[in-house]
């Protein structure tokens, strides 16, 4: 789960990261009020949605006066920031953060992220921040520094100083850097993060260490113990399908061609998907209905692949090891009774009692087209769709 | 022979008062499997399925002389569980449990590394299948029938997408020593390349294919281990060509977010060690059946 800016800065100051004075507004008036409480001369106004690259693409604006704060809040309220993270829909602005302006005298790159190599938390920090980290391993690899976290005795002083030699921080500010360094690994491993990245630490010309961006996302296995992280979810910033499936129970990625997919096993899913590109077609989505595919379970699936109009044919695939295709099979026609599906409906059983399973399709009435191969099922699912737009009518093969 | 499980197996289920663990227990005796006994604390003295549940792990271990443990504990106790079957002398565990938050799968394995590598714990899990020796034993929720008894050893991470491999290899009328699943999680007990060196060493093994998905290092890893150490022939598919960057698909484990970690370059690295690789899910089993014939030519 990802959190906003704001939330992380509270959350990370709370263990010691230091951060700029800073207030949330919904709204220019309210965005014009904060700047005021906060004093100064220069703001900061910044775009709250869960992305990166809000920078570049309009979402951070210097501001000298309230007058300038309102206009800039003012365009960025209810419309939509389109960074290279949020892909083409781009995601909402119901949020703004005003931040008094430090001067800033050097930027670092500092991230904390689970190494699957090592198995363990690692640091990457750089002495080019504010660039992506992409830019910095493509661009300047070699200032690039990583360390690693022995999870039984936590992060060091040691290995915190270390980072911060490397980087070439003045000695004086060394301790700052150490506790900026552990108390994101303290915030990092206690509240089950999977990422935190603070792109640009600053170093500003009156030598002080703050996160000018913090950015932390956190494990969904382990929100069940953190309830005070849990809360923090923004349901404005998910994809509206996404967030019902997860609702449900069920695992779903929207995507932008027009096969809908229903499968079992998140392995399984995948694999049906390419099959579904190699016969010439795009999958609208990904989406694992789990290892027991209950009927109950099938028309939800079926309700959520129907919510994206852009799907013109759905393909049903399910291996079943421990259920039996004719239970699967009846789950499936239960589901087609209860859900209004107007385009056509590839199924592909496979494993137990795959034999009782078709006949059931067969004798079930409805205009389902079989298959029986992963092959077969996909290039018939490509086939009614072609057929589908050729005819410009909703065509149904019945078998 | 096969790898990490045969019949000599004595396994026990830890968490076998649960429904599902209960369905799963009596499928693996029908297997087969020599189960010989369940842990549920505080419910010591019950019996499931006929075999006797035991308060901690260490009595199970000294009453059955149990050697082998299958977790079907909840997320939020499972890591315990798995270091629990760890101190307890258990050899071989295979954690089912989807959902282990990954800092405690961290500390689970920091924990295992007290132990010196031979007296140390096999885990594969969490997040998988299980593993089967077809004809010897199933630890885990297969279903058994699908996989007959035979010379492949099938490495993967996802559930059913093996299932779909072993059903094809069944259809060829090709068998398999032992199938192992690691898992779709990002911290997981064990790596392809861990599993790779079984299989290298298991005689009755005669070619090894690993059925991969996008995320994470293991599948390259496993290429370096492949080109330098394996002498056997070995077959790969990678799930997940269509897959976006940056979004998880179903599988913890299974998002795209460094170089080295898409479908397609898994795929490339795999490749340049050697590998031969499926093209597409379908034809898997037709893969590796050329692969044998060529060995065997």
């Amino acid at each position: 789960m990802d959190i906003h800016e704001y939330q992380a800065k509270e959350v990370l100051s709370n263990f010691g990261v230091t951060v700029p004075p800073g207030a949330l507004a919904y709204s220019p008036e309210q965005a014009a009020y904060r700047a005021r409480e906060l004093g100064g001369d220069k703001w900061i106004v910044k775009a709250q949605v869960h992305a990166g690259g809000r920078g570049k693409a309009g979402g951070v604006k210097l501001c000298n006066s309230e007058a300038e704060i309102y206009e800039a809040t003012e365009n960025l309220f209810g419309k939509k920031l389109v960074t290279h993270q949020t892909g083409p829909e781009g995601k909402g602005i119901y949020r703004v953060y005003v931040e008094g302006a430090v001067p800033i005298a050097r930027e670092i790159y500092l991230g904390f992220v689970l190494d699957r190599s090592s198995q363990r938390v690692m640091i990457v920090a750089s002495s080019e921040g504010g660039m992506e980290i992409e830019e910095i391993s493509a661009e300047r690899p070699e200032s690039i520094v990583r360390s690693t976290v022995e999870p039984a005795v936590g992060l060091q002083d040691f290995q915190a100083r270390e980072i911060a030699f490397a980087l070439g921080i003045e000695p004086a500010l060394t301790q700052q850097m150490v506790r900026t360094l552990k108390g994101c690994y303290q915030a990092f491993s206690e509240l089950d993060a999977t990422m935190v990245e603070i792109n640009p630490l600053v170093v500003t010309s009156d030598n002080r260490v703050i996160a000018l961006d913090a950015k932390m996302t956190f494990d969904d296995n382990a929100l069940f113990r953190h309830p005070q992280i849990a809360e923090l979810r923004d349901k404005s910033q998910e994809d509206p399908r996404e967030a019902r499936a997860a609702d449900r129970g069920l695992s779903y990625v929207g995507l932008e061609g027009n096969i809908g997919c229903i499968v079992n096993g998140a392995g399984l899913a995948m694999a049906t998907m390419d099959t579904i590109k190699l016969a010439g077609g795009e999958p609208a989505n990904f989406l694992d209905i789990g290892g027991g595919a209950t009927p109950e379970r099938v028309a939800k699936a079926f309700r959520l692949v129907m919510s994206d109009s852009n799907v013109q044919a759905v393909l049903v695939n399910i291996f079943a090891g421990i259920n039996r295709c004719d239970w699967v099979a009846e789950g499936v026609v239960q589901a087609l009774k209860e859900v209004q599906v107007d385009v056509p409906v590839v199924v592909r059983l496979a494993g137990t009692n795959v034999e009782e399973g078709q006949k059931i399709l067969a004798q079930s009435g409805l205009p389902l087209i079989r298959a029986s191969s992963l092959m077969e099922a996909a290039e018939r699912a490509v086939g009614a769709w072609k057929n589908d737009l050729d005819q410009n009518t909703r065509v149904r093969a019945v078998k | 022979m096969s790898i990490l499980l045969d019949r000599e197996s004595r396994v026990i289920v830890q968490g076998i008062t649960g429904k599902i663990a209960r369905f799963h227990t009596k499928d693996m005796i029908e297997y087969g499997t020599n189960v010989v006994g369940g842990v549920v604390p505080g419910k010591g003295g019950e019996t499931v399925e006929g075999v006797p549940v035991f308060n901690t792990v260490k009595e199970a271990v000294e009453a059955t002389g149990a050697n082998a443990s299958l977790v079907f504990v909840p997320p939020p106790f499972a890591a315990d569980s798995i270091m629990e079957a760890a101190d307890a002398g258990i050899k071989y565990c295979v954690c089912i449990t989807d959902g282990i938050p990954a800092q405690d799968m961290i500390r689970v394995k920091r924990y295992m590394y007290r132990y010196p590598k031979d007296k140390r714990m096999i885990l594969t899990g969490p997040n998988c299948a299980g593993t089967i020796s077809p004809g010897k034993a199933l630890l885990g929720i297969m279903p058994g029938h699908i996989y007959l008894p035979g010379t492949v050893g099938i490495i993967g991470r996802s559930g059913t997408l093996g299932y779909e491999a072993a059903a094809q290899l069944k259809e060829l009328g090709l068998g398999v020593s032992t199938s192992v699943g690691i898992g779709g999680d990002p911290i997981n007990g064990s790596s392809f390349k861990d599993i790779l060196e079984w299989f290298e060493k298991d005689p009755e093994t005669e070619v090894i294919a690993m059925i991969g998905e996008i995320g994470g290092p293991q599948e390259a890893e496993a290429a370096e281990y492949i080109r330098d150490h394996v002498t056997k022939p070995v077959v790969a598919y990678v799930a997940g060509l269509t897959a976006p960057k940056g979004r998880t698909m179903g599988h913890a484990g299974a998002i795209i977010s460094a170089f080295g970690e898409s479908a397609s370059e898994k795929v490339e690295i795999l490749s340049a060690a050697g590998v031969t690789v499926a093209e597409n899910p379908a034809v898997i089993g037709e893969t590796i059946a050329s692969v044998m014939k060529k060995n065997a030519a």
